[in-house]
């Protein structure tokens, strides 16, 4: 089996890393920000897998499983949080949900 | 005896609670009984304490508890009566008690009546205290109370503006007098280490050299004081504007009682003044200054309380001339005897300008003789007494022993003399202006007001006294009957006369020039009064125009202290109004206010800016760490 070099891993994971985390920055709907934010702990995964991979390490995979359960943590909590948004400004832009406004 | 002598105190001050605490909620009469009856219940007392004097008991103290009580400095709280107190506490609450009676009919219809009393009562109250005290601490209680008591009284009618500011303009310009007198008090302590008067009288000699820099410090201080509370040059502005008060109040504190206080003070003083030759002869300066100032500005005057204001200010300038002259006894007999004509003036002018209507203009009056027949003799009585008619009336007494004081006592020169004589001209000349413009002719005038029974009662027994106080000081040259010289002899020392200008026959001429001045001066009213085409014609020439304003204006001293002193102090206080040290806790505020504005403007409540924030200072954090800045 021909193992993925490392720096294509991490290419990859980068890569995934940037496009979650200018969804984060530039989308307004709170459902694609959150996909975003499943997107750039996807890309962590990716990192933690290719390097316990190089160095034959566990640490890596097991640090993988913890990192979906918070994930799926994460996305229940932040669906909950959008469902109560939405009804309560019948939207989910979140340039609307902007009070704590300085 | 000695608690007597604090009933006599404490009563007004009794009255002025009671009338202060309960007056709105009793009857007009009760108050006004109250009022009359607390200050009469005190004369009584006085003049139980005076029948209880006498030449081997001449003194009557009463201390009542350390006052302040702080270890090394101990004020008692101490009256004492000799006889120079026992007169002016005679004088004040006898005059008070008449005016009280006066102020209870003719206030009656005002509104805060009862108020006006408590203030009276509380004035009266006050000026016992000044008077009583037996150390310096209490009689300047008492000084600053009869302060306090005139600034309410004058400002009485508060709701026009003018009469609010001449009761600011008194209180300030006594103040500053006052001023002077406290530290001149605490040059006193600092030196002798007490207040009481007795001490500090016979200490004095001991600790300083006569005509030394100390004491005539001490002496000029003092004489700060009573200019400022006597109204004699160049702290005698407040006193005209005063008028703005109820004739009552003129009558008491602007005539009779508080403006004489600088008098009694130097009395009182008397032996420092001694030790002080040059602030002696200040005060004589000041006197006869004053006396000639106020004189000729009352010769103008329309205003019939103002020619009175004048007219006080120059007889109070004739007391200064005795005091400054070594003669004291004369200058509390004159004193004793202003008290009555003056008041008297003051309470028979209340009677004209209550019967027409507020008019106190004198060339608005006229022919009122038959109209107000009270009026018209008591004033007459009281302007014979005030420009010293010979032999008839006590102020023929009381000012010709100062003039006969400024011949011939030992500081006595020409000039003094000359100064008293014009003086007496031009007393007589403006006196009997006033009354011949306000009392004869033929107007015919509608009255508004007549005066009530007590009124007239009042004016009466103070024409009576404006009379007879004069024949317990007839100088030698008339028969020679001196009780009160007599009486003062146990507080102070006689007059001293120089050998080669004191005769008997010298003061028979004196007499005869003061009196035929006096007449002389009757005169030229007449014919200014007869003669009014003529003295119109004169008035109206240029020059003569330029003087009366002049003098009408009291010399243009309030427009030299309102350019010199007023003025810049209010563009000061204009442009100081938003307190300018007030820029540096109000700048920092500015400062952090606005940085407070730029940090807001982060907050915008977007979430995708903060997430934005924390990326970029993660991605700039991480820069610093991985190039090793």
């Amino acid at each position: 089996m021909s193992s993925i070099p490392l720096n294509h891993a991490m290419i990859l994971a980068g890569g995934l890393f940037i496009i979650g985390l200018t969804g984060v920055m530039i989308r307004r709907n709170l459902v694609f920000v959150l996909m975003s934010l499943e997107i750039m702990l996807t890309a962590a995964g990716i990192a933690f897998v290719a390097a316990a991979s190089k160095w034959g390490q566990a640490d890596g995979q097991v640090m993988v499983i913890f990192i979906l359960v918070t994930a799926a943590a994460e996305v229940a909590v932040g669906l909950a949080l959008l469902l109560r948004i939405y009804r309560e400004w019948k939207s989910v832009d979140m340039d609307e949900v902007s009070q704590m406004k300085g | 005896m000695q608690s007597l002598l604090w009933l006599v105190v404490l009563m007004p001050f009794i009255g002025s609670l009671i009338l202060a605490v309960f007056g709105a909620f009793m009857p007009k009469k009760t108050a006004g009984v109250i009022a009359c009856a607390a200050i009469g219940l005190s004369w009584i007392m006085a003049m139980m304490i005076l029948g209880s004097l006498s030449h081997e008991h001449s003194v009557v103290s009463a201390v009542a508890y350390p006052w302040i009580n702080l270890t090394g400095f101990i004020v008692q709280m101490g009256l004492r009566v000799d006889a120079l107190s026992a007169v002016m506490m005679i004088v004040v609450s006898f005059v008070a008690f008449l005016i009280h009676l006066y102020a209870a009919q003719s206030m009656f219809e005002e509104d805060g009546y009862s108020r006006f009393l408590a203030y009276m009562n509380l004035f009266v109250g006050s000026m016992l205290v000044l008077v009583l005290a037996d150390n310096l601490l209490l009689l300047y209680l008492g000084w600053e109370g009869v302060g306090l008591c005139s600034y309410l009284l004058i400002g009485f009618w508060y709701k026009e503006k003018k009469n609010g500011s001449a009761a600011q303009k008194a209180f300030i310009v006594t103040r500053v007098g006052d001023t002077a007198l406290a530290v001149g008090m605490f040059i006193i302590y600092i030196h002798l280490h007490t207040f009481n008067i007795q001490d500090i009288l016979t200490m004095a000699p001991q600790v300083w050299a006569v005509g030394g820099v100390t004491i005539t410090t001490v002496a000029i201080m003092i004489i700060g004081g009573a200019i400022g509370k006597s109204g004699q040059l160049p702290l005698h502005v407040w006193l005209p504007d005063a008028m703005a008060g109820p004739t009552p109040v003129s009558a008491l504190i602007h005539a009779a009682t508080m403006v004489t206080a600088g008098v009694y003070l130097i009395a009182r003083l008397n032996p420092l003044f001694q030790m002080a030759p040059v602030a002696q002869m200040l005060v004589a300066i000041i006197g006869a200054a004053t006396l000639l100032y106020a004189g000729f500005c009352a010769l103008v005057q329309t205003d019939i309380k103002r020619v009175l204001a004048y007219s006080t200010i120059s007889q109070i300038g004739y007391m200064f001339l005795a005091l400054g002259l070594g003669a004291w006894t004369a200058a509390i007999f004159h004193l004793v005897t202003h008290a009555f004509f003056k008041a008297l003036l003051f309470l028979s002018a209340g009677i004209v300008i209550d019967a027409l209507h507020h008019e106190h203009n004198i060339f608005k009056m006229g022919g009122l003789r038959t109209k107000l027949p009270v009026a018209f003799w008591t004033f007459l009585i009281g302007v014979a007494s005030l420009s010293a008619l010979p032999l008839v009336t006590a102020g023929f007494y009381s000012k010709d022993a100062i003039i006969y004081a400024s011949w011939a006592s030992t500081y006595g020169s020409v000039w003094f003399w000359l100064a008293a004589v014009v003086g007496a001209l031009i007393t007589a000349a403006y006196s009997f202006r006033v009354f011949f413009l306000a009392f004869l002719g033929d107007q015919n005038h509608k009255i508004d007001k007549l005066p009530g029974g007590l009124m007239k009662l009042v004016v009466s027994v103070l024409a009576f006294f404006a009379i007879v106080a004069g024949f317990i000081g007839i100088p030698k040259a008339l028969g020679g009957f001196e009780p009160f010289e007599e009486f003062m002899s146990s507080v102070f020392k006689p007059l001293q006369l120089s050998p080669d200008k004191s005769s008997l026959s010298m003061q028979v001429v004196l007499m005869l020039v003061s009196a035929a001045v006096t007449l002389f001066g009757i005169y030229l009213a007449h014919i200014y009064f007869k003669k009014r085409a003529l003295s119109e014609a004169v008035a109206h020439s240029s020059i003569m125009s330029r003087i009366h304003s002049f003098l009408l204006s009291g010399m243009g001293f309030d427009l030299l202290y309102d350019t010199l002193l007023v003025k810049p102090f209010k563009a000061l206080a204009y442009g100081n109004k938003d307190d300018v040290l007030d820029g540096l806790p109000t700048g920092l505020a500015g400062i952090a206010a606005f940085g407070n504005r730029i940090m807001s403007a982060l907050q915008t409540g977007r979430l995708r800016n903060y997430a934005t924030g924390i990326i970029l200072g993660v991605v700039i954090l991480t820069t610093i760490l991985l190039l090793r800045l």
